[in-house]
């Protein structure tokens, strides 16, 4: 098989890819939802319920204000019980629909049946319009809101369609159970993005590491026109935009650009499931497949999972916290962050929980930076965090600004790679930030 | 023999008057004609270079004093260590008159001790406050409250600062804080506040920023501001010193008169005060044994 790749950095974690063969099953509904109006990137939806007002399943409850935010949809039925700050995964407060679940009743608009609707009646702007109705964020953890991408500005030229399927965190398999269940939705939905983008050509790639969905999807994409299926290697960062854009097209996105900037747009394989049911079932973003894993849990599962469940109650379902448990990550081990408390709701970014035990999440003490370079060969963005970090040290962000900190996008493998244990990410990041911060002052005098 | 040495010496010697030559005229046309003042002010300066004024270096503030005094005002300008008696030799140097500047000090408003608010998450990435600030809520869960990590220990240039293990706090030595306030820039949740030194001392503060609802609050940490208001009843009519906004007293500085009311009747001993306050009247419910709030010692 020809395996593509980035061609600079990156790093191979254990897969530990627990989780891998278990199929989805829905979670069970929550005694109280909470919902947060934040679950995007951007701006938080405005709330459009009030204390006591009865709600459906995919009952519009806050609207997306501002050019980059997204709506937020009911995922259950019941009474709202109030809108109140809710601690979300970092411990801080934010505003969240609080709703008591009774029933589960759908609003009467969503088609809840399950044959396969190919073909696209709506056109291209009714589409966009759709995906944005619909709240549909990109779920591989970025929640980026969906729509925006596909409002190409006047003088873009786009040519590629791709497909991010390939879920290279270590741990996560909810988007592997994703296409070898829901291949055929998520096939359409890919040409629905299609038709958006007005392209011909699409592209999923999948990481050599989930071989049954790279078959099944190539043999399935025969029956669509203009969708490929790109086997690539077992490399971490693989799923990074643009390192996917680089393996799969041979394309460089310049520092500050944007994948438009290159011709093609780049959606995650949830994503594209999302927009399916959202264009032909007529079914608002208010479900994901969230994976639970963790090599001491008893039971590991792949839940669909409605917004706003509490953690602790599918911890609950898997058997409860295991004894020696240190960390509940949200997300990815090499991305993800670690949780405060199990009582935090589900969001449209939760793509995992892990439960790490004591072993697993210790810490070693940083030593000196010894100029061994493993993090400049590991960074794929061709940085040089240790420079970096050190600038980070010093505070001196206009020259990590020509260092280029700010194309960095967290990916984390200088730290995963450094032999000193520095915490070269945490320093990256705040020099990134700050590099951002002048850059805005700078724009506004 | 001999010219072995001469010779050498010789054209050395050349070279080195031509070198001279060629020196003197060139600094005497590039010669930069430097006000005088800058070194006198420069002299009257601590020399501390900390940055407290804004500006790089104490010579930095020299330069800018002596072109403010050429535009005749120099009073935007202070230097935070020297405070006025720096500031009024400065005037009396370069003939202007300098208003009186209140000397200040930095004062920490959390209360959450290990006692007080316990630690009930744990970090263990990179040991700074401005990293753990934009990651989580900290480990005693208070939104606003200090982390412990002593990002303003490390940018003290003083020595004022230290991290009391006891408390998991820093603690400020008013003896030596200069109120440079690079410690209250450091502080990524403005916990450390600039306030004057006031009369003989006496100074009186809320202890808090948090600004949830006491209910909330009171659930992590026993010292919170609830936002009760008592304090602002408290306060005598004619003073008015206290506002409450956002479930927060603050304490306007200009307008307390640090008779130390307010203290007594504070449910949650959230306000702070460099003196002895008055003891409360002993009255059927208020026993004497009442504990009397802690001040926070001088030193």
């Amino acid at each position: 098989m020809d395996l593509k790749t980035f061609k600079i950095g990156g790093v191979h974690p254990p897969e530990n890819k627990l989780s891998a063969g278990l199929p989805i099953e829905a979670a069970e509904l929550p005694k109280r939802a909470f919902i947060h109006l934040g679950q995007h990137l951007g701006a938080p939806a405005k709330p459009v319920v009030q204390k006591g007002d009865k709600v459906k399943v995919g009952t519009l409850i806050g609207t997306g204000e501002g050019f980059i935010s997204a709506s937020v949809h009911s995922s259950v039925s019941g009474t709202v019980f109030g809108i109140d700050d809710v601690v979300d995964a970092s411990g801080y407060k934010r505003k969240a629909v609080i709703i008591d679940v009774a029933g589960d009743e759908w609003e009467p608009a969503i088609d809840r049946s399950p044959e396969l609707k190919k073909e696209i009646a709506l056109d291209q702007k009714a589409i966009v319009e759709k995906i944005k109705e619909s709240g549909i964020v990109g779920l591989g953890g970025a929640t980026f809101p969906a729509h925006v991408k596909y409002m190409v500005p006047e003088g873009k030229k786009v040519d590629t369609l791709l497909i991010n399927a390939v879920e290279c965190e270590p741990y996560l398999t909810s988007d592997h159970r994703v296409m070898l269940e829901r291949a055929d939705e998520v096939l359409v939905g890919t040409q629905i993005l299609m038709k958006a983008l007005g392209v011909g050509k699409a592209i999923v790639g999948i990481e050599a590491n989930k071989p049954d969905a790279i078959e099944l999807l190539s043999r399935k994409a025969k029956e669509y026109t203009g969708i490929a299926v790109q086997a690539l290697k077992v490399q971490y960062p693989q799923g990074a935009e643009k390192q996917l854009i680089k393996a799969c097209l041979n394309r460089e996105v310049p520092s500050g650009k944007l994948p438009l900037d290159v011709g093609c747009v780049v959606n995650n394989v949830g994503t594209a499931l999302a927009v399916y049911e959202a264009v032909q079932k007529n079914k608002p973003l208010f479900e994901r497949v969230v994976t639970m894993t963790g090599r001491k849990l008893p039971k590991k599962a792949n839940f669909l999972v409605r917004v706003g469940t509490p953690i602790s109650q599918l911890i609950t379902a898997c058997g409860g916290i295991p004894e020696g448990t240190a960390k509940f990550i949200n997300g990815g081990p090499m991305m993800g962050k670690a949780m405060v408390s199990p009582e935090t709701p589900v969001t449209k970014g939760t793509s995992g929980v892990i439960l790490v035990d004591e072993s697993e999440a210790k810490r070693n003490a940083p030593g000196d930076c010894i100029r061994c370079a493993k993090c400049v060969s590991a960074c794929p963005m061709g940085l040089e965090p240790y420079l970096i970090e050190k600038q980070a040290e010093y505070a001196l962000w206009e020259e990590a600004e020509k260092e280029d900190a700010a194309d960095c996008m967290e990916c984390g493998c200088c730290q995963f790679t450094c032999p000193a244990a520095r915490p070269l990410l945490d320093n990256v990041r705040l020099a990134k930030a700050n590099v951002m911060r002048i850059r805005r002052e700078r724009s506004k005098k | 023999m001999v010219d072995v040495i001469l010779y050498p010496v010789i054209m050395l010697g050349a070279v080195a008057g031509i070198s001279a030559i060629l020196l003197f005229l060139t600094a005497k046309k590039f010669h930069v004609e430097e006000d005088p003042r800058i070194d006198t002010v420069a002299a009257l300066l601590p020399g501390a270079n900390c940055g407290g004024c804004g500006y790089p270096g104490c010579r930095g503030l020299a330069e800018a004093i002596v072109k403010a005094a050429d535009k005749g005002d120099i009073g935007g300008l202070s230097c935070p260590p020297g405070g006025s008696a720096a500031m009024k030799a400065i005037g009396d140097a370069l003939g202007m008159a300098v208003a009186e500047s209140e000397p200040m000090v930095a004062v920490l408003r959390c209360n959450g001790t290990h006692e007080k608010a316990p630690r009930t998450l744990k970090y263990d990435g990179a040991p700074k406050c401005v990293i753990a600030h934009t990651v989580f809520v900290g480990e005693k869960g208070c939104p606003n409250g200090c982390l412990g990590i002593g990002d303003c220990v490390t940018v003290c240039a003083f020595g004022a600062m230290y991290m009391d293990d006891k408390t998991g706090l820093p603690v400020i030595d008013p003896a030596k804080c200069v109120a440079c306030g690079a410690c209250a820039k450091a502080c990524p949740r403005r916990i450390i506040e600039m306030r004057p030194k006031g009369r003989k001392d006496r100074r009186v503060w809320v202890d808090c920023v948090n600004t949830e609802k006491g209910a909330a609050a009171m659930k992590y940490c026993k010292a919170a501001c609830i936002g009760c208001g008592k304090c602002v009843k408290e306060c005598p009519e004619k003073v008015q010193a206290i506002t409450l906004a956002n479930n927060l007293a603050y304490i306007d500085p200009k307008k307390c008169i640090a008779c130390g009311k307010c203290i007594v009747v504070c449910p949650t001993k959230a306000i702070h005060a460099t003196f002895e306050p008055p003891q409360p009247k002993p009255a059927a419910e208020a026993p004497k044994t009442a504990e009397a709030p802690k001040a926070t010692p001088a030193a």
